[in-house]
């Protein structure tokens, strides 16, 4: 995975610097750049993730081995947040660098936990939203579709707190904070809602 | 009707006994009567009825697209079943559903196998699942011949017949009391299919209950004490093997 | 024989429904009436606080029909027998809500581009509500995943409890942050209202006119729905018969 799905997102960081290059544009979108380019890798993440259970019906063999669907889902989730948040550190990387960001150490403290809290929520829909959508023929397509809306409230949230850490357009750094506790909050309802939710939506 | 994912506790590792059937114990291991099971709209089973009982070895025999598959699966709770009646192992399908699945062991068309995963990985997934020891584990392997080499390397390079057999290593370390077994002989050589049989025998005297769908009538007729014949989703005819 | 049933000379329309009927094109046009000619106009919007009689009902409306999906779906969920009313009551209110959720932002952007020059604004409020547009038609997509009745109804069932997460949040945003969006000017928490006799009394009648034309909506739809459901179980009777008959034939 990491030698395809990396240099997707390395790709799309470098696009968007040759669509926006002008005038200190780049430096003001960047958090918002971040976490599209998240966005939209994660989609073919959790797609890769759930296939490795679709390769040989796996997800067939974990129901009929009466694992409880809650456990399955957290694994997932775990396993996905994992891959997120290595990700994310690729492209704040990339972001510090190709788009000429200067961040503080409150700033960073700010952006580490923002990241937790929104990988969490990101990982549990995708976790949610990847069985349902691997659990028959024919239903990729429905991915993007549910998990876009379910996470543009975290990506709203992790733009603006980013925005916070990165000083971005002069925002201080106290605005992050609110937003990293509606991050927080949607993290929790979302891991738990999938613990719920999930048998119900795979299963037959 | 509980909800499996609403409401239930997360268990780590399934522990085998965790409810009892609510209908009293019946002999049979599985029966149904005039099971329909869609999918779709597409009546897979259209009407199915049989009676199997505890410890019997069961052939099931048919064409291609007759509903073997979908038996086996309706037996596994795997699928609903949406109008009839069926009973596995005690439990009623349209309300236990989950509760069966610990105690069935399903090898369906493929192998439900982790690809990138080695064999030696795999069975200790699997295995931890279901609570079995290293040495189940490493028995299991050995019988299915699977040696060191070809536990080490992933799945994914192993051929066909090799992966049946880590599937097959698997269904034996789960020790279930029902086996579905889907074309379990296939891309096996004889050896394997030997060893297959086998296994079944012993199961069988152990008191396991097992159904396999198979196009082997040769080889799985020795093995059985009963033949059942799906035709259109529907059991057509029940009869002695030979 | 209750408001859901069906009545064989009209498919889908009964007393019931032709009486809301009437009262529903009775109401909208005093609404209409009152709306455009009888109030009076804003001290500071003049004449376009009018959008307010149309775009504030069915943002109500919208709320109103995910609420009732939610509720459905639980009815339908952990009741005990689990009747497939209550699945097809939820398809019908999500569909309704999301076509009342539209109408509610087309005309909201039109009044903003009116009274503060701008088509759109990221504020939070306005956005959570677009996701939840969006949401539910996710909702109706997983709805059309096919499958049995069942199965539909357990399905859509768990994703309408998830999608009704989100309603607390869109309330609280306007309390919570900062935003363009008109604070609760009808009713501030402490009960207040702050607008004259006239206008009050055509926004809460408009309210109750949307609220008739939404239960109109939604009981017409939720009668189709039960047909074409009956319809599919009548084909798999014939389904069957003709899988059987596969094996007659050899």
């Amino acid at each position: 995975m990491t030698n395809q799905v990396l240099p997707f997102a390395g790709i799309v960081m470098v696009l968007f610097a040759f669509a926006l290059d002008s005038d200190g544009i780049l430096q003001r979108v960047a958090p918002g750049l971040v976490w599209l380019a998240l966005l939209f890798s994660s989609i073919i993440i959790v797609q890769r993730s759930f296939a490795v259970e679709a390769a040989d019906d796996a997800l067939d063999a974990l129901k009929v081995a009466g694992l409880s669907p809650a456990a399955v889902f957290l694994g997932k989730a775990v396993a996905l947040m994992a891959q997120l948040l290595v990700f994310e550190v690729v492209l704040i990387v990339l972001a510090l660098i190709l788009y000429q960001v200067n961040i503080s150490w409150a700033g960073f403290v700010l952006l580490v936990t923002l990241s937790i809290f929104a990988t969490a929520g990101l990982a549990a829909m995708g976790a949610l939203y990847g069985g349902l959508s691997t659990a028959g023929k024919g239903r990729e397509t429905l991915l993007p579709l549910l998990l876009l809306p379910a996470v543009a409230p975290v990506l709203i949230g992790a733009t603006r707190a980013t925005e916070a850490a990165f000083g971005s357009a002069g925002t201080p750094l106290h605005e992050g904070w609110p937003w990293v506790g509606l991050l927080g909050v949607f993290g929790v309802l979302f891991l738990f809602g999938g613990t719920l939710a999930f048998g119900a939506l795979t299963d037959d | 009707m509980s909800e499996p994912g609403l409401g239930s506790v997360v268990r780590m590792g399934a522990s085998a006994q965790d409810t009892s059937p609510t209908a009293g114990a019946r002999d049979f291991a599985v029966q149904l009567r005039n099971a329909v099971v869609l999918l779709g709209a597409f009546p897979a089973l259209a009407g199915a009825s049989l009676c199997v009982e505890r410890g019997e070895i069961v052939l099931l025999k048919g064409a291609n697209g007759a509903g073997k598959t979908t038996l086996l699966r309706l037996c596994a709770g795997l699928v609903p079943l949406s109008r009839g009646e069926a009973f596995v192992l005690g439990y009623d399908l349209t309300t236990e559903r989950q509760n069966i699945r610990p105690h069935v062991g399903l090898l369906g068309h493929s192998n439900g196998l982790y690809l990138e995963l080695s064999a030696a990985e795999n069975l200790q997934f699997w295995g931890s699942v279901v609570g079995a020891s290293k040495d189940e584990i490493a028995s299991a392997a050995t019988r299915m011949g699977l040696g060191p080499r070809l536990l080490s390397i992933p799945v994914a390079q192993m051929s066909a017949g090799q992966r049946r057999r880590t599937a097959l290593a698997i269904l034996v370390v789960r020790r279930a009391s029902l086996w579905l077994l889907d074309e379990p002989h296939a891309g096996l050589d004889a050896v394997g299919r030997d060893e297959i049989d086998a296994i079944l025998r012993e199961a069988s005297k152990a008191g396991a209950t097992i159904i396999v769908a198979s196009h082997e009538l040769e080889r799985a007729g020795l093995l059985a004490s009963r033949t059942i014949e799906v035709i259109g989703g529907a059991v057509v005819e029940i009869g002695s093997p030979s | 024989m209750n408001i859901f049933s069906l009545n064989s000379k009209s498919p889908t329309g009964t007393r019931t429904t032709r009486a809301l009927g009437v009262v529903a094109i009775l109401g909208m046009t005093l609404l209409g009436v009152l709306g455009i000619f009888l109030t009076g106009e804003d001290v500071v919007q003049g004449s376009t606080v009018r959008m307010m009689y149309m775009h504030v009902p069915t943002a109500w409306v919208a709320y109103l029909a995910f609420i009732v999906t939610a509720v459905a779906s639980g009815a339908y969920m952990w009741g005990k027998q689990h009747s497939l009313t209550f699945d097809r009551v939820a398809g019908a209110s999500a569909e309704v809500g999301v076509i009342f959720m539209a109408m509610s932002l087309v005309t909201g952007s039109l009044w903003g581009r009116l009274t503060w020059g701008t088509y759109w604004q990221w504020d939070p409020r306005l956005t959570t509500t677009v996701f939840l547009l969006v949401t539910y038609i996710g909702y109706l997509a997983v709805r059309g995943l096919g499958g049995t009745p069942q199965q539909r109804a357990k399905r859509s069932g768990v994703m309408a409890l998830l999608a009704v997460l989100e309603i607390p949040l869109v309330h609280f945003s306007v309390v919570l942050w900062r935003s363009l969006h008109q604070k609760a000017s009808v009713l501030r928490p402490n009960g207040d209202v702050t607008m004259d006799g006239l206008m009050l009394f055509t926004l809460m009648f408009g309210l109750v006119v949307f609220t008739i034309t939404f239960a109109w909506m939604v009981l017409h739809r939720q009668r189709v729905l039960t047909l074409i459901d009956a319809f599919n179980a009548s084909g798999i009777d014939a389904a069957v018969s003709e899988r059987r008959k596969e094996g007659q034939v050899s």
